[in-house]
Protein backbone atom coordinates (compact mmCIF):
# COMPACT_ATOMS: atom_id res chain seq x y z
CA UNK A 1 0.00 0.00 0.00
CA UNK A 2 1.12 3.46 -0.54
CA UNK A 3 0.97 4.99 2.34
CA UNK A 4 2.71 2.49 4.14
CA UNK A 5 5.84 4.50 4.47
CA UNK A 6 4.13 7.71 5.46
CA UNK A 7 1.97 5.43 8.04
CA UNK A 8 5.29 4.44 9.60
CA UNK A 9 6.82 7.91 10.04
CA UNK A 10 3.58 9.01 11.60
CA UNK A 11 3.66 6.11 14.04
CA UNK A 12 7.05 6.98 14.47
CA UNK A 13 6.20 10.68 15.17
CA UNK A 14 3.89 10.09 17.49
CA UNK A 15 5.38 7.17 19.70
CA UNK A 16 7.92 9.99 20.30
CA UNK A 17 5.98 12.97 21.32
CA UNK A 18 4.41 10.75 23.39
CA UNK A 19 7.42 9.49 24.62
CA UNK A 20 9.04 13.16 25.40
CA UNK A 21 5.85 14.28 27.13
CA UNK A 22 4.84 16.34 24.26
CA UNK A 23 1.22 14.68 24.63
CA UNK A 24 -0.12 12.86 27.30
CA UNK A 25 -3.05 10.34 27.57
CA UNK A 26 -5.97 12.44 27.67
CA UNK A 27 -4.55 12.90 23.32
CA UNK A 28 -5.26 9.02 22.94
CA UNK A 29 -8.89 10.20 24.17
CA UNK A 30 -9.03 12.05 21.55
CA UNK A 31 -7.33 9.69 19.01
CA UNK A 32 -9.77 7.34 20.20
CA UNK A 33 -13.06 9.91 19.75
CA UNK A 34 -11.39 10.16 15.80
CA UNK A 35 -11.38 6.69 15.11
CA UNK A 36 -14.80 5.92 16.53
CA UNK A 37 -16.22 8.73 14.79
CA UNK A 38 -14.01 9.09 11.81
CA UNK A 39 -11.34 11.65 10.17
CA UNK A 40 -11.40 15.00 10.70
CA UNK A 41 -11.98 15.67 14.19
CA UNK A 42 -8.66 15.81 15.42
CA UNK A 43 -7.47 18.10 12.99
CA UNK A 44 -10.15 20.09 13.92
CA UNK A 45 -8.94 19.94 17.48
CA UNK A 46 -5.30 20.25 16.76
CA UNK A 47 -6.41 23.75 14.60
CA UNK A 48 -8.31 25.12 17.43
CA UNK A 49 -5.96 24.69 19.91
CA UNK A 50 -3.15 26.29 18.15
CA UNK A 51 -5.38 29.03 17.34
CA UNK A 52 -6.43 29.49 20.64
CA UNK A 53 -2.61 29.30 21.69
CA UNK A 54 -1.19 31.60 19.73
CA UNK A 55 -3.89 34.21 20.26
CA UNK A 56 -3.13 33.89 24.09
CA UNK A 57 0.36 34.22 23.94
CA UNK A 58 0.13 37.37 21.74
CA UNK A 59 -2.42 38.73 24.70
CA UNK A 60 0.17 37.68 27.47
CA UNK A 61 2.83 39.48 25.62
CA UNK A 62 1.19 42.50 25.67
CA UNK A 63 -0.21 42.22 29.09
CA UNK A 64 3.48 41.36 30.64
CA UNK A 65 4.55 45.09 28.25
CA UNK A 66 2.28 47.37 30.16
CA UNK A 67 4.18 49.52 32.55
CA UNK A 68 1.59 48.16 35.05
CA UNK A 69 1.16 44.83 34.61
CA UNK A 70 -2.43 43.32 35.45
CA UNK A 71 -1.50 40.19 37.20
CA UNK A 72 -5.17 39.20 37.53
CA UNK A 73 -5.87 39.00 33.67
CA UNK A 74 -2.30 37.62 33.31
CA UNK A 75 -3.38 34.84 35.27
CA UNK A 76 -6.68 34.28 33.30
CA UNK A 77 -5.40 34.17 30.69
CA UNK A 78 -2.71 31.65 31.40
CA UNK A 79 -5.29 29.58 33.47
CA UNK A 80 -7.14 29.32 29.80
CA UNK A 81 -4.08 28.27 27.92
CA UNK A 82 -3.50 25.74 30.74
CA UNK A 83 -7.14 24.12 30.56
CA UNK A 84 -6.88 24.22 26.72
CA UNK A 85 -3.57 22.31 26.58
CA UNK A 86 -5.02 20.19 29.20
CA UNK A 87 -7.83 18.96 26.82
CA UNK A 88 -5.70 18.55 24.03
CA UNK A 89 -3.34 16.35 25.20
CA UNK A 90 -0.27 19.42 25.43
CA UNK A 91 1.48 18.12 28.69
CA UNK A 92 4.94 20.16 28.32
CA UNK A 93 2.83 23.69 27.51
CA UNK A 94 0.55 22.47 30.55
CA UNK A 95 3.72 21.98 32.97
CA UNK A 96 5.11 25.41 31.86
CA UNK A 97 1.60 27.07 32.83
CA UNK A 98 1.55 25.68 36.03
CA UNK A 99 5.06 27.16 36.85
CA UNK A 100 3.62 30.39 34.69
CA UNK A 101 0.61 31.09 37.66
CA UNK A 102 2.79 30.38 40.40
CA UNK A 103 5.04 33.20 39.83
CA UNK A 104 2.03 35.43 38.51
CA UNK A 105 0.59 34.81 41.99
CA UNK A 106 3.76 36.34 43.41
CA UNK A 107 3.44 39.22 41.25
CA UNK A 108 6.47 38.71 39.77
CA UNK A 109 7.36 40.11 36.57
CA UNK A 110 10.23 38.82 35.69
CA UNK A 111 9.17 35.41 36.08
CA UNK A 112 6.53 35.78 34.33
CA UNK A 113 8.26 37.22 31.02
CA UNK A 114 10.67 33.91 31.48
CA UNK A 115 7.28 31.89 31.77
CA UNK A 116 6.04 32.69 28.93
CA UNK A 117 9.54 32.55 27.01
CA UNK A 118 9.57 28.99 27.99
CA UNK A 119 5.79 28.78 26.60
CA UNK A 120 6.35 30.24 23.20
CA UNK A 121 9.47 27.56 22.63
CA UNK A 122 7.21 24.59 24.15
CA UNK A 123 4.30 25.54 21.84
CA UNK A 124 6.37 26.38 18.90
CA UNK A 125 8.03 22.96 19.22
CA UNK A 126 4.33 21.27 19.44
CA UNK A 127 2.95 23.38 16.95
CA UNK A 128 5.85 22.05 14.51
CA UNK A 129 5.16 18.41 15.43
CA UNK A 130 1.20 18.84 15.07
CA UNK A 131 1.77 20.41 11.82
CA UNK A 132 3.75 17.72 10.57
CA UNK A 133 1.23 14.98 12.12
CA UNK A 134 -1.68 16.73 9.87
CA UNK A 135 0.34 16.68 6.71
CA UNK A 136 0.80 13.00 6.79
CA UNK A 137 -2.21 12.25 8.10
CA UNK A 138 -4.02 14.54 4.72
CA UNK A 139 -1.01 12.42 2.84
CA UNK A 140 -2.52 8.92 4.21
CA UNK A 141 -5.99 9.54 3.51
CA UNK A 142 -5.46 11.21 -0.14
CA UNK A 143 -3.49 8.08 -0.63
CA UNK A 144 -6.02 5.30 0.72
CA UNK A 145 -8.78 6.99 -1.01
CA UNK A 146 -7.16 6.28 -4.06
CA UNK B 1 -35.30 16.35 8.29
CA UNK B 2 -36.26 16.14 12.13
CA UNK B 3 -37.74 13.06 13.65
CA UNK B 4 -38.51 13.37 16.70
CA UNK B 5 -38.77 10.07 18.86
CA UNK B 6 -39.24 8.99 22.44
CA UNK B 7 -35.96 8.19 23.29
CA UNK B 8 -34.36 11.50 22.48
CA UNK B 9 -32.44 12.97 24.83
CA UNK B 10 -31.07 16.94 24.89
CA UNK B 11 -27.93 17.58 26.19
CA UNK B 12 -26.90 21.72 26.74
CA UNK B 13 -23.39 22.29 27.19
CA UNK B 14 -22.06 25.40 28.30
CA UNK B 15 -18.09 26.79 28.12
CA UNK B 16 -17.08 29.86 27.05
CA UNK B 17 -14.23 28.09 25.14
CA UNK B 18 -14.76 26.77 21.89
CA UNK B 19 -12.17 23.77 21.92
CA UNK B 20 -13.94 22.65 24.98
CA UNK B 21 -17.19 22.90 23.75
CA UNK B 22 -16.36 20.96 20.53
CA UNK B 23 -14.38 18.15 23.15
CA UNK B 24 -17.71 17.88 25.06
CA UNK B 25 -20.12 17.40 21.77
CA UNK B 26 -17.85 15.25 19.98
CA UNK B 27 -17.45 12.85 23.49
CA UNK B 28 -21.05 13.11 23.70
CA UNK B 29 -22.16 12.56 20.40
CA UNK B 30 -19.70 9.28 20.59
CA UNK B 31 -20.87 7.86 23.47
CA UNK B 32 -24.56 8.56 23.09
CA UNK B 33 -25.14 6.25 20.66
CA UNK B 34 -28.68 4.65 22.12
CA UNK B 35 -30.86 7.20 21.54
CA UNK B 36 -31.39 9.77 18.98
CA UNK B 37 -29.84 12.62 20.94
CA UNK B 38 -29.13 16.35 20.46
CA UNK B 39 -26.27 17.92 21.63
CA UNK B 40 -26.55 22.43 21.95
CA UNK B 41 -23.55 24.04 22.79
CA UNK B 42 -23.36 27.85 24.08
CA UNK B 43 -20.56 29.90 25.36
CA UNK B 44 -22.43 31.48 28.42
CA UNK B 45 -24.38 31.08 31.26
CA UNK B 46 -26.67 33.74 30.27
CA UNK B 47 -26.89 32.30 26.62
CA UNK B 48 -27.76 29.02 28.50
CA UNK B 49 -30.52 30.41 30.52
CA UNK B 50 -32.04 31.96 27.15
CA UNK B 51 -32.04 28.78 25.63
CA UNK B 52 -33.73 26.88 28.08
CA UNK B 53 -36.37 29.81 28.06
CA UNK B 54 -35.70 31.62 31.23
CA UNK B 55 -34.58 35.06 31.46
CA UNK B 56 -31.75 36.17 33.73
CA UNK B 57 -33.57 38.98 35.75
CA UNK B 58 -36.56 37.55 35.99
CA UNK B 59 -37.81 35.36 38.93
CA UNK B 60 -39.23 31.63 38.04
CA UNK B 61 -42.99 32.33 38.89
CA UNK B 62 -42.98 36.26 37.12
CA UNK B 63 -41.09 34.57 33.83
CA UNK B 64 -42.68 35.50 30.77
CA UNK B 65 -40.57 33.42 29.04
CA UNK B 66 -42.05 29.65 29.73
CA UNK B 67 -40.14 26.56 29.72
CA UNK B 68 -40.78 25.47 25.97
CA UNK B 69 -41.28 21.99 25.47
CA UNK B 70 -39.78 22.36 21.88
CA UNK B 71 -36.35 23.13 24.12
CA UNK B 72 -36.48 20.41 27.02
CA UNK B 73 -32.88 19.41 27.63
CA UNK B 74 -32.36 16.29 29.62
CA UNK B 75 -28.99 17.12 31.06
CA UNK B 76 -27.13 20.15 31.06
CA UNK B 77 -23.06 20.10 31.22
CA UNK B 78 -21.42 22.91 32.55
CA UNK B 79 -17.98 24.62 32.99
CA UNK B 80 -17.48 26.15 36.48
CA UNK B 81 -15.13 29.07 35.82
CA UNK B 82 -16.31 31.63 33.16
CA UNK B 83 -16.35 35.44 32.59
CA UNK B 84 -20.09 36.71 33.42
CA UNK B 85 -22.30 34.16 35.02
CA UNK B 86 -20.04 31.56 36.74
CA UNK B 87 -21.43 27.83 36.53
CA UNK B 88 -22.13 27.98 39.77
CA UNK B 89 -24.58 30.92 39.13
CA UNK B 90 -26.05 29.32 36.30
CA UNK B 91 -26.62 26.36 38.37
CA UNK B 92 -28.28 28.37 41.44
CA UNK B 93 -30.28 29.96 38.97
CA UNK B 94 -31.48 26.46 37.42
CA UNK B 95 -32.29 24.89 40.83
CA UNK B 96 -34.40 27.99 41.80
CA UNK B 97 -36.74 28.15 38.87
CA UNK B 98 -39.53 25.82 39.01
CA UNK B 99 -39.66 24.82 35.78
CA UNK B 100 -36.01 23.88 35.15
CA UNK B 101 -35.27 22.53 38.73
CA UNK B 102 -35.70 18.65 37.54
CA UNK B 103 -32.94 18.63 34.81
CA UNK B 104 -29.46 17.49 36.18
CA UNK B 105 -26.85 19.83 36.07
CA UNK B 106 -23.09 18.29 35.74
CA UNK B 107 -20.48 20.92 36.58
CA UNK B 108 -16.57 20.83 35.22
CA UNK B 109 -13.59 22.75 36.23
CA UNK B 110 -10.11 22.40 35.54
CA UNK B 111 -9.49 22.65 39.33
CA UNK B 112 -9.93 20.22 42.05
CA UNK B 113 -10.99 23.05 44.92
CA UNK B 114 -12.89 20.51 47.55
CA UNK B 115 -14.50 23.91 48.78
CA UNK B 116 -15.90 24.43 45.17
CA UNK B 117 -16.95 20.21 44.52
CA UNK B 118 -18.87 21.15 48.10
CA UNK B 119 -20.57 24.63 47.27
CA UNK B 120 -21.88 22.68 43.55
CA UNK B 121 -23.00 19.45 45.44
CA UNK B 122 -24.77 21.13 47.98
CA UNK B 123 -26.48 23.65 45.36
CA UNK B 124 -27.90 21.03 43.46
CA UNK B 125 -25.31 19.73 41.30
CA UNK B 126 -25.76 16.11 40.33
CA UNK B 127 -22.19 16.02 39.40
CA UNK B 128 -18.83 17.24 39.57
CA UNK B 129 -15.81 16.44 37.13
CA UNK B 130 -12.53 17.31 36.39
CA UNK B 131 -11.60 18.83 32.95
CA UNK B 132 -10.95 16.92 30.34
CA UNK B 133 -14.26 14.93 30.39
CA UNK B 134 -13.41 11.46 29.28
CA UNK B 135 -15.69 8.10 28.45
CA UNK B 136 -15.54 6.85 31.97
CA UNK B 137 -17.12 10.31 33.82
CA UNK B 138 -20.39 9.75 31.72
CA UNK B 139 -20.38 5.93 32.28
CA UNK B 140 -20.25 7.55 36.23
CA UNK B 141 -23.30 9.95 35.52
CA UNK B 142 -25.98 7.63 34.09
CA UNK B 143 -27.27 6.65 37.74
CA UNK B 144 -27.75 9.77 38.56
CA UNK B 145 -29.73 10.49 35.46
CA UNK B 146 -32.06 8.05 35.94
CA UNK B 147 -33.66 9.55 39.15
CA UNK B 148 -34.29 12.31 36.38
CA UNK B 149 -38.03 12.21 35.22
CA UNK B 150 -36.83 13.66 32.09
CA UNK B 151 -34.67 10.83 31.40
CA UNK B 152 -35.61 7.79 29.59
CA UNK B 153 -35.29 5.16 32.14
CA UNK B 154 -34.81 2.27 30.34
CA UNK B 155 -32.03 1.83 28.27
CA UNK B 156 -28.26 2.03 28.66
CA UNK B 157 -27.44 5.78 28.05
CA UNK B 158 -23.81 4.97 28.05
CA UNK B 159 -21.23 3.12 26.39
CA UNK B 160 -18.78 1.62 27.72
CA UNK B 161 -14.87 2.31 25.94
CA UNK B 162 -15.39 -1.82 25.26
CA UNK B 163 -18.80 -1.24 24.03
CA UNK B 164 -17.86 1.63 21.85
CA UNK B 165 -14.82 -0.37 20.60
CA UNK B 166 -16.64 -2.85 19.44
CA UNK B 167 -19.11 -1.22 17.68
CA UNK B 168 -16.22 0.72 15.82
CA UNK B 169 -14.72 -2.70 14.66
CA UNK B 170 -17.83 -3.46 13.86
CA UNK B 171 -19.33 -0.95 11.97
CA UNK B 172 -15.54 -1.09 9.76
CA UNK B 173 -17.25 -4.23 8.59
CA UNK B 174 -21.19 -3.26 7.91
CA UNK B 175 -21.39 0.45 8.79
CA UNK B 176 -25.14 1.03 7.74
CA UNK B 177 -26.65 -2.63 8.47
CA UNK B 178 -25.16 -2.90 12.22
CA UNK B 179 -26.48 1.23 13.22
CA UNK B 180 -29.88 0.27 12.10
CA UNK B 181 -29.98 -2.74 14.24
CA UNK B 182 -28.32 -1.60 17.29
CA UNK B 183 -30.04 2.00 17.60
CA UNK B 184 -33.42 1.26 19.82
CA UNK B 185 -36.70 3.10 18.59
CA UNK B 186 -34.72 5.35 15.78
CA UNK B 187 -35.35 6.18 12.66
CA UNK B 188 -34.43 8.42 9.92
CA UNK B 189 -31.45 10.65 10.51
CA UNK B 190 -30.05 11.56 13.67
CA UNK B 191 -32.01 15.10 14.88
CA UNK B 192 -29.02 18.04 15.30
CA UNK B 193 -29.46 20.66 16.69
CA UNK B 194 -27.40 24.00 15.52
CA UNK B 195 -24.99 25.25 17.87
CA UNK B 196 -25.81 28.48 18.98
CA UNK B 197 -22.07 30.04 19.28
Amino acid sequence: MASAPFKAQLTDLLNSMFAMDFLDEQFKELQMLEEASGPGFLTEVVTLFCGDAERIISQLDALLNEPAVDFGKVDANVHQLKGSSSSVGAKRVALVCIKFRNVCQENDKEGCIAALHEIRHEFDELRKKFQTMLQLEQQIQDLDSK
Amino acid sequence: MEIATQTQFHVLAVDDSSLERKLIEKLLKTSYQVFLYSVTTVDSGSKALEFLGLKEDQKSNASTFPYQKETKVNLIITDYCMPGMSGYDLLKKIKESSALRDIPVVILSSENVPSRVTRCLEEGAEAFFLKPLKFSDLARLEPHLSKSKNTPEKHNLFKSKTVMMKKRNKRKREEEHDEMHETVGVTGPKLKLTPSD
